[in-house]
C-alpha cells in the first residue's frame, strides 16, 4: 500500500517534471498565449467598468475596482484550470497514442492530471507579469482577510479538479463517436454564460443563477474568484468547498464507469 | 517448457457497416444499417517458446496487426484461446503489462517536445522501475544502440531513423519478457535497418526475450528470424523454418550454367526452361521444381558443361509468389 502511494507520487511528481520541461521549450507560444489569456477578460473588464461608469459609479454592487479584482483574479483561475481539451481526445484515438497508453500499467487519466499539474508552475510563472501589469492599470480594490487567503488556494485546486473530471469525461464520449465538435461547442458555450467566465454571476438574471447552481462550471471559475475577491461569508465559502467535492467525487465515478465501457468498445472495433 | 505465447483457434470478426453509393442509400441507412461481418483472423493456431524470435508474415490486411494486437491486449478477440506469459491479454491485468511491449514502426509514444532522456524518466516512473535496475538497463540499451547524444535532443528534432532508435530503447526500458514489434524498421535505410536488427537480436540474446515481428522487408526476418508465420485472408497458411517456406510454395529453381566454348553454335536454350540472362558461354535458366532433374541431366549430356549450380529463387520472389495465392472463397466463386 505505502510502496504503492510511492509509486503515484513518483509518477506525478516527473510527469508534472516533464510538462514543465517541455512547456518551457517554446517560447514565442507561450508569450501568445499569454497575450490571448489577457485580451478575453481585458474586454470584459473595458465593457463593464463603462456600464459601471454610466450607471453613477456601480452595477450590482460591482465598482470599477471591484470589476478590476474579479478579472484580474479571474486571469489566475484560468491558467490554474486549464485542463485537457476533450478534442485532444479524437487525436488520441486516431494517431493511435491511446492504444499505446492502454498498454501501460497506469491508468492514462494520471498522466493527464500529473501533466496539467505540473504545467501550472510555467503558467503561473507566466502569468506573474501580466498580473501586475493589470494590477497597476486598473487599480483593484481587494480587502484581504486570512481565511479569504487560506481558502484560496483550496477552492482554486478543487476548481481545477472539477474543471479537469468535466472535461475528460466530455472527451470519453470520442470513444462512441468522432463527430463531437457540436456537444463540445455546446458544452464551452454553456460554461462561458454559467461559470461567472463571462460575467460575475450575481449580474446574471435569477433565473440564471438558478440554474448555475445545479450545473458545475461556477465551482471551477467563479467561485474561486470570488472567495479571493471578498464576495463570500466564511460560511458560503464553506459551503462552496462541499459542493466541489460532491461535484469531484460524482465525475470521477462516472469517469470511472464511463471508461469501462468505453475502453470495451474500443477494444472490440480496434485501437 | 510451457510456450510463452499460446494460441488456438483465434478469431477476430469486425462488424463494417455497408452501404451502397448515392443519396436514397445514405438516407437509408440512418434509420437501417446494414453490417458486413469481416473476418480479419480466421482461426489461427500456434504456440512460440520462450526465447525464440519469429517472423509474422502476410500482405497488407492479411490479419498480422490485429493478431498482434490481440496478443498485447488492445483488441478482443471474438473466439479463441489466447495465453500470454501466463494472462489472458485482454484482461490488461498491470503484470501483464509490465512484461510485454508493443512497437509499432509508424506509431510515436514519446512526447516529441522534451528529449528522449526525460521521456526515459518518464517511463521509469510508469513502470515503477527501481532506480538502479532502470539506470543499468538504459545505459546499456543507449550503448546497444549507439544512441550518444541524441538522447539530449528534443524529439521532434531527429530524424526518422533516429526517432526510431530512441523509440525502440524506450519501449525496452521496463526490459519487457515478450517483445510484438509491427515493421520496427519501416522507412528507415539500410544502415539504419541494420543497427535496428543487430539491436533485436541482442536483447533477444540477452534477456531471452520472445519476440514476433513483422516486416515487409525480408532482410530483417532472414537476419532475425528461424521460424516464420505466415498468414493470408486471416488464415495460418505455413509455421516453420525459413528454408521450408521457400521449399514449399516455391514453384521454380534456377539454373545458372557456364559451358566451356562452344564456337558460336549455342542451342536454343528455351527448350530447357526460361531464359533470365544469356552470355556468349554462360546462361541462367527459371526451371520448374519438377523438371529440374531431367533438364540438368540433358545439358549435362548435351552441351559441354563447366559448371552448374541450382538454387532457390530470391526469397522476396517465394513471398510474393505465396502472396498471389488466392482466398479460398474466390476460388469457389470461380468454379460456381
Amino acid at each position: 500500500m505505502l510502496a504503492r502511494a510511492r509509486d503515484y507520487a513518483d509518477l506525478y511528481l516527473v510527469n508534472a517534471k516533464t510538462a514543465i520541461i517541455g512547456q518551457f521549450q517554446y517560447r514565442l507560444a507561450n508569450l501568445m498565449f499569454l497575450v490571448h489569456l489577457v485580451i478575453e477578460p481585458l474586454i470584459y473588464l473595458i465593457v463593464w467598468t463603462n456600464v459601471a461608469e454610466a450607471q453613477g459609479g456601480s452595477v450590482g454592487g460591482y465598482t470599477a475596482s471591484t470589476f478590476a479584482a474579479y478579472y484580474i483574479v479571474w486571469t489566475l483561475v484560468r491558467q490554474f484550470n486549464l485542463s485537457l481539451s476533450p478534442f485532444s481526445f479524437e487525436w488520441r484515438i486516431k494517431n493511435g497514442r491511446l492504444a499505446g497508453e492502454l498498454l501501460r500499467p497506469v491508468h492514462p487519466i494520471h498522466y493527464d492530471l500529473g501533466f496539467f499539474l505540473g504545467i501550472k508552475v510555467p503558467y503561473v510563472v507566466y502569468w506573474l507579469p501580466a498580473g501586475l501589469i493589470l494590477w497597476l492599470i486598473f487599480r483593484p480594490v481587494i480587502e484581504l482577510t486570512w481565511w479569504q487567503v487560506a481558502a484560496f488556494p483550496v477552492a482554486l485546486m478543487l476548481g481545477f479538479l472539477v474543471r479537469f473530471a468535466m472535461l475528460w469525461l466530455l472527451g470519453l464520449i470520442t470513444f462512441w463517436t468522432t463527430r463531437v465538435s457540436a456537444i463540445f461547442d455546446l458544452f464551452f458555450t454553456l460554461e462561458l454564460l454559467l461559470s461567472g467566465r463571462l460575467v460575475p454571476l450575481e449580474l446574471m438574471p435569477g433565473w440564471a443563477q438558478d440554474i448555475a447552481a445545479w450545473l458545475p462550471f461556477q465551482w471551477a471559475f467563479g467561485f474561486p474568484i470570488e472567495v479571493l475577491i471578498g464576495r463570500l461569508a466564511p460560511d458560503q465559502i464553506v459551503r462552496g468547498f462541499a459542493i466541489q467535492v460532491i461535484w469531484i467525487a460524482v465525475s470521477y465515478t462516472v469517469i470511472h464507469l464511463v471508461w469501462k465501457r468505453g475502453i470495451k468498445h474500443f477494444t472490440a472495433v480496434g485501437g | 517448457m510451457k510456450p510463452a505465447i499460446h494460441v488456438r483457434d483465434l478469431t477476430k470478426v469486425f462488424k463494417v457497416p455497408e452501404r451502397d453509393a448515392g443519396l436514397k442509400a445514405a438516407t437509408l441507412s440512418l434509420f437501417k444499417r446494414k453490417y458486413k461481418e469481416v473476418r480479419a483472423v480466421d482461426s489461427i493456431a500456434f504456440d512460440i517458446q520462450p526465447g525464440e524470435v519469429v517472423g509474422f508474415l502476410g500482405p497488407n490486411g492479411a490479419g498480422k496487426t490485429t493478431t498482434l494486437k490481440m496478443l498485447a491486449g488492445l483488441l478482443y478477440p471474438t473466439s479463441g484461446e489466447l495465453d500470454v506469459l501466463g494472462y489472458l491479454p485482454e484482461k490488461r491485468q498491470k503484470d501483464f503489462l509490465r512484461q510485454i511491449t508493443l512497437v509499432m514502426g509508424q506509431r510515436s509514444q514519446l512526447n516529441w517536445d522534451i528529449p528522449a532522456i526525460d521521456s526515459f524518466e518518464l517511463n521509469r516512473a510508469i513502470y515503477s522501475i527501481p532506480r538502479k535496475q532502470y539506470e543499468e538497463t538504459r545505459d546499456e540499451l543507449i550503448e546497444l544502440m549507439l544512441l550518444g547524444d541524441l538522447i539530449n535532443k528534443p524529439v521532434r528534432n531527429l530524424s526518422l531513423g533516429e526517432r526510431m532508435k530512441v523509440e525502440a530503447v524506450g519501449a525496452l526500458l521496463h526490459r519487457p519478457q515478450v517483445l510484438f514489434l509491427d515493421e520496427p524498421t519501416i522507412g528507415l535505410d539500410v544502415t539504419m535497418q541494420r543497427r535496428i536488427r543487430r539491436f533485436i537480436q541482442e536483447y533477444n540474446a540477452r534477456y531471452n526475450a520472445t519476440v514476433l515481428l513483422t516486416s515487409h522487408y525480408m532482410a530483417d526476418v532472414q537476419a532475425l528470424c528461424k521460424r516464420v508465420i505466415v498468414i493470408h485472408h486471416g488464415k495460418l497458411l505455413y509455421d516453420g523454418g525459413l528454408a521450408g517456406l521457400v521449399e514449399r510454395f516455391s514453384a521454380m529453381k534456377t539454373l545458372s550454367v557456364t559451358f566451356s566454348d562452344m564456337n558460336g553454335h549455342a542451342p536454343d536454350f528455351s527448350t530447357f526452361g526460361t531464359v533470365i540472362s544469356q552470355e556468349p558461354n554462360r546462361v541462367s535458366l527459371r526451371v520448374g521444381k519438377a523438371e529440374t532433374p531431367n533438364v540438368t541431366a540433358r545439358m549435362l549430356a548435351d552441351l559441354p558443361v563447366t559448371d552448374l549450380t541450382v538454387e532457390d529463387p530470391p526469397i522476396e520472389e517465394v513471398i510474393e509468389h505465396v502472396f498471389e495465392q488466392p482466398k479460398e472463397d474466390d476460388e469457389k466463386k470461380e468454379t460456381a
